[in-house]
């Protein structure tokens, strides 16, 4: 009997099939952590601890999570900007996992970053055409001529003004920049964008300016991202799919809709119904989780949430829960799932 | 309801380089007893100059209130001295800021901050304001407030310091407590807890709140009323259930829809207000809104429209009617 379903759920996967991109298995990322007058390492704070997670190609994957989940160091890692520890990562077929630095400055043309901070990113003491064209220049690509025309068919595309191209970085608002930031990711034709806290910054109207020229960019040249925020709303218009994090951990992924609409995680639940709502009509008793997101250096032993959840046993406090398929395409880390 | 404070055209200048710029523009708005009023916008529309007006910390940053009234209780604040003013900031008024870390000073324990203020203020002997201060972390949701009060900023999360900021400016029994941004760095679970304990105190202790926010969503939760700012000037305010309902100025209804809603879905493409805030040394003539609004008409470029009482709250456009003639004909296409 649970056999023939096994076998249902892998037909059902076989005939939607969709073409894994990025694939990562068991990631790790350990800081050390030095004390005492001899600086000996003496504890690990466990950034990314034994992540392993699948990106269709063509897609939106959102990570979220509060401060000091690891998503970001997670997001790094995959691109090996910082090397995890343990792990392997195969990128469009190959594993990048070993990659020597010529290896991995070709696979970087097909994986790049688009940074929060569109001020601290770009250097002031470059024009915006030599901005957008580092990635160009880097990978010895274009030349005089060819390279102007590709700046400036960059920004066109971005929503620049190609004829501000001789400009400092500093003259453009902080919309304009992000924009500028955006050029220089898809300057070398990637598949694949890291967009780590990329329009949380961002004033409301910029943000929304932002998000629909990632989408037509997206449509237009196939991209897949790997999306990095914490702001729920726009995480739940902008994904495909969303991985939850907590404490280095993932705890829960599944279609954005089926997450939002019907979270698993006690943890996801909180989140959500915590997540402050712009309509007046729908304010209620909310479950506000006690308590604060503990050390990474010290996490809780068993469910790494099992301090704050609502609905810990003992078992919770001993054992640390696998994430596993309990519906189709959704995985969960609880002991009890809310579905 | 009694109005606590009234604020009546309101202006305020910064000299720079470039000559003087004007942050708040005319700006005129009341908070009642009791009551929470959100000050929405976007960055550099106005709101923190206007609670830093409304405390006088303007000065402290190079700043001038060049016109208008702040009526506090019936007496004009913005006519008082330095030395009146901080009395009434250290008893009757009270604000708390974005980033505690920078606010809180680190070289003295938690205990010496709070307790500071009571024998400063309130003439409690040290051991009065020990136990007062122990209460007070008590009433901010802090338990081991004994332990905590030996311990420095560094020492607090982020969520323990906004609450330890909280508490100090409780201390005094403020009537007004302003709040700029208080949860703008924090994680969510933990804005959730800061903007619960502020609606509990609120109504324990009867305190207006002036909150000053970025975010539609904690307005909506958090409102009895709202100012909508843009480039210094208060382009809309009234009731939460009326700025949501039904937003009558395009800033404002620009702001709601790009917000991704629940119901939208990922085709779609967001809704967003074209253009970029001005800045404050090169604003547009006439409506500064106009460069970045679809119902702009030739009056918006020439002549400042003033904040009147429209749609039964107050606005300033030159072409409501348009307004809402439009986004009552979207209601009926959705129906």
């Amino acid at each position: 009997m649970i056999d023939s379903v096994e076998v249902k759920l892998r037909l059902d996967d076989t005939q939607n099939q969709k073409k894994i991109i990025l694939k990562a298995d068991h990631i790790k990322k350990y800081f050390p952590v030095k004390s005492g007058i001899l600086s000996r390492e003496v504890k690990y704070v466990k950034a990314v601890d034994d992540i392993s997670l699948e990106i269709f190609e063509g897609e939106t994957f959102s990570l979220v999570g509060e401060s000091g989940s690891g998503k970001s160091t997670l997001g790094r890692a995959l691109l090996r900007i910082q090397e995890p520890d343990e792990g392997t990562i195969s990128f469009d077929g190959k594993d990048i996992t070993a990659m020597n630095r010529q290896q991995m400055k070709d696979v970087r043309k097909d994986m790049q970053v688009i940074y929060q901070d569109p001020f601290g990113s770009l250097n002031p003491r470059m024009k915006v055409i030599d901005l957008i064209a580092e990635p160009l220049d880097i990978n010895n690509l274009y030349r005089g001529k060819e390279r102007v025309e590709r700046v400036i068919e960059l920004m066109e595309l971005v929503g620049l003004d190609p004829s501000r191209r001789n400009r400092y970085s500093h003259e453009f608002s902080g919309g304009q920049r992000q924009r500028i930031g955006i050029a220089r990711a898809i300057a070398l034709n990637p598949k694949f964008i890291l967009a780590d806290e990329a329009v949380s910054a961002l004033d409301v109207s910029v943000q929304a300016q932002v998000v629909n020229l990632m989408k037509d960019l997206q449509k237009e040249l196939g991209l897949t991202y790997l999306f990095i925020a914490h702001g729920l709303n726009i995480v739940r218009y902008i994904s495909d799919r969303v991985g939850v994090m907590y404490l280095g951990k993932l705890v829960e992924v599944g279609n954005v809709e089926d997450i939002y609409s019907r979270p698993a995680h006690p943890y996801t639940n909180a989140l959500i119904q915590t997540n402050p709502n712009p309509n007046p009509r729908s304010r209620r008793e909310k479950l506000i989780l006690k308590g604060e997101i503990p050390s990474p250096s010290n996490p809780p032993s068993g469910c790494r949430f099992h301090t704050r959840c609502p609905i810990a046993s003992d078992k919770c406090k001993e054992v640390s829960p696998e994430l596993r398929e309990i519906l189709p395409g959704r995985l969960v880390a609880c002991h009890y799932p809310l579905i | 309801m009694k109005t606590l404070l009234e604020v009546k055209n309101l202006s305020v200048e910064f000299k720079t380089e470039d000559g003087s710029v004007r942050p708040l523009d005319q700006a005129s708005f009341q908070v009642e007893e009791g009551q929470t009023v959100c000050i929405v916008g976007e960055s550099g529309s106005g709101k923190s100059v206007t609670s830093l007006a409304i405390m006088r910390l303007l000065e402290f940053e190079n700043g001038k209130i060049t016109d208008g009234q702040i009526l506090f209780e019936g007496e004009d604040l913005a006519t008082k001295s330095a030395e009146e003013m901080r009395k009434i900031r250290g008893s009757e008024m009270s604000i708390i800021f974005q980033e505690p870390m920078t606010a809180l000073n680190p070289v003295f324990t938690i205990g010496q901050q709070l307790m500071e203020g009571l024998q400063l203020h309130q003439g409690f002997s040290k051991k009065e304001a020990w136990n007062r201060s122990c209460e007070l972390l008590n009433l901010v949701g802090i338990n081991d407030a004994q332990d905590r009060m030996k311990q420095y900023v560094h020492e607090l999360s982020g969520g323990m310091r906004q609450r330890v900021m909280i508490a100090i400016g409780l201390s005094s029994n403020p009537k007004l407590l302003i709040a700029d941004e208080p949860t703008t760095a924090l994680d969510v679970t933990i804005e959730a807890q800061i903007l619960n304990l502020l609606t509990e105190l609120k109504d324990k202790i009867n305190m207006s709140i002036i909150l000053i926010t970025h975010d539609m969503g904690v307005a909506a939760e958090m409102a009895d009323y709202i100012v909508v700012m843009y480039a210094g000037k208060i382009v809309e305010q009234g009731t939460v259930y009326q700025l949501f309902d039904e937003p009558t100025h395009p800033y404002t209804k620009g702001l709601l829809q790009s917000i991704p809603s629940a119901e939208a879905t990922t085709d779609e493409r967001l809704y967003s207000i074209r253009g970029t805030i001005p800045s404050l040394n090169n604003l547009p003539t006439g409506c500064r809104f106009h460069p970045r609004c679809d119902f702009a008409t030739d009056k918006c470029l020439t002549e400042v429209p003033p904040l009147v009482k429209e749609n039964d709250r107050l606005v300033a456009c030159w072409n409501i009617n348009d307004v809402l003639e439009k986004s009552r004909g979207e209601k009926v296409e959705i129906l």
